[in-house]
């Protein structure tokens, strides 16, 4: 999604109502409920909190200078940079050692990558994510995620299937949203 | 439950442990033992504790990873080359007898922002600045008014925060029009 994004891109930047950051908030809230706890440190009331909108419809919610999400249709998607404040909030799956590399260069994740030896899913049976939703990427032997995707098949399926792509990239460390500076 | 502060690498804005998959490994380990030593020894202190995967993948690995590395400071070297290379030119355009404009160019080679830096000359010398593209040097700023020798200092102390202290900054005098000054 962030192959391509430069300052060029930004088509306007404009500071957020209160009453919309509140609503923003909320919706966060609901979409994540684990982050109930800590979302008035994340966004604190009085805060700076701008909207970015860019190309192809991303809208890029930025608080106190650091993207903190951003949104293409309805969904809202933490970045790296929040996620990495608060990783527990987040479904999370693992990727083994092999990936890194790949994933870092912006592959979507192949199951084998998930189902080997290094890598994790959810394993208890209530734990199983479904498709469509926006998991956190971890890596074999590191603590702070590398990426951020939609998974393309449930958790279940990955196992069972075990080949093709399996994840899809959002955003990962080093692309073009890890890299904008907008000052 | 409080929230985590991550430290990001300087150098190539990863987490350090993700340090190796940059390709700047090595700038990063100087960095990060410098400044967070505790860290460096967690991450690089014990060789080998490299993960659960077999011994030639993780080869494999490690050669694409040098290799990656290679390649990145190659194209650092490269990009160093070119801003060593190139110049600033600030030239001095007349357009009547007594009234004159400044076109710089050859700026965005140095990763100055055009639109910032014609903003502030713009309040700087209290005239009209713009950024206009040309065919023949791609953009520059054109500030209205007889300001070369103000702009090329500026310009040098912008250049010598970034550490590029050795860069020409070439000042060319030109006529628009009649000659009438030698």
């Amino acid at each position: 999604m962030f192959k391509k994004l430069s300052k060029e891109d930004v088509h306007s930047r404009s500071n957020v109502k209160s009453s919309v950051q509140r609503a923003m908030k909320s919706k966060l809230v609901s979409q994540y409920p684990k982050l109930e706890e800590v979302i008035d440190e994340l966004i604190p009331k009085k805060c700076l909190f701008e909207l970015i909108k860019c190309e192809d419809k991303i809208q890029l919610y930025r608080v106190n200078g650091e993207i903190l999400f951003f949104q293409k249709f309805d969904e809202l998607i933490p970045s790296l940079r929040l996620v990495h404040k608060f990783p527990e909030a987040f479904p999370t799956v693992q990727v083994d050692r092999g990936a890194i590399k790949f994933v870092l260069s912006g592959a979507n994740i192949m199951c084998p990558g998930l189902t080997s030896a290094g890598g994790k899913l959810p394993e208890k049976k209530d734990d199983e994510l479904d498709k469509d939703t926006t998991v956190i990427i971890n890596a074999e032997n590191k603590e702070n995620a590398l990426a951020i995707g939609k998974l393309l098949m449930s958790t279940e399926d990955i196992k069972s299937i075990n080949k093709g792509h399996g994840v899809e990239m959002i955003h990962h460390l080093g692309d073009c949203l890890w890299n904008l500076s907008i000052d | 439950m409080p929230l985590k502060t991550v430290v990001y690498c300087d150098i190539c804005t990863f987490p350090p442990e993700y340090c190796e998959f940059s390709g700047k490994i090595k700038r990063c380990k100087v960095w990060l033992q410098e400044n967070h030593p505790d860290l460096y020894t967690k991450l690089y202190g014990e060789e080998g504790s490299a993960g659960t995967s077999t011994a030639t993948t993780e080869n494999k690995l490690e050669k694409s990873l040098r290799k990656l590395e290679i390649k990145q400071e190659n194209r650092d070297q490269r990009e160093l080359a070119k801003k060593m290379g190139s110049k600033v030119v600030i030239k001095r355009l007349e357009r009547t007898k007594r009234k004159c404009v400044v076109a710089i160019s050859g700026l965005e080679v140095f990763e100055i922002d055009m639109k910032k830096l014609s903003k502030t000359f713009a309040s700087k010398f209290a005239t009209g600045c713009s950024v206009s593209k040309s065919a023949v040097t791609g953009d520059e700023i054109i500030v209205q008014g007889d300001v070369a020798d103000e702009a090329e200092q500026y310009i040098k102390t912008l250049l010598s925060e970034k550490g590029l202290t050795s860069i020409k900054v070439e000042r060319v005098d030109d006529k628009m029009k009649k000659k009438v000054k030698t």
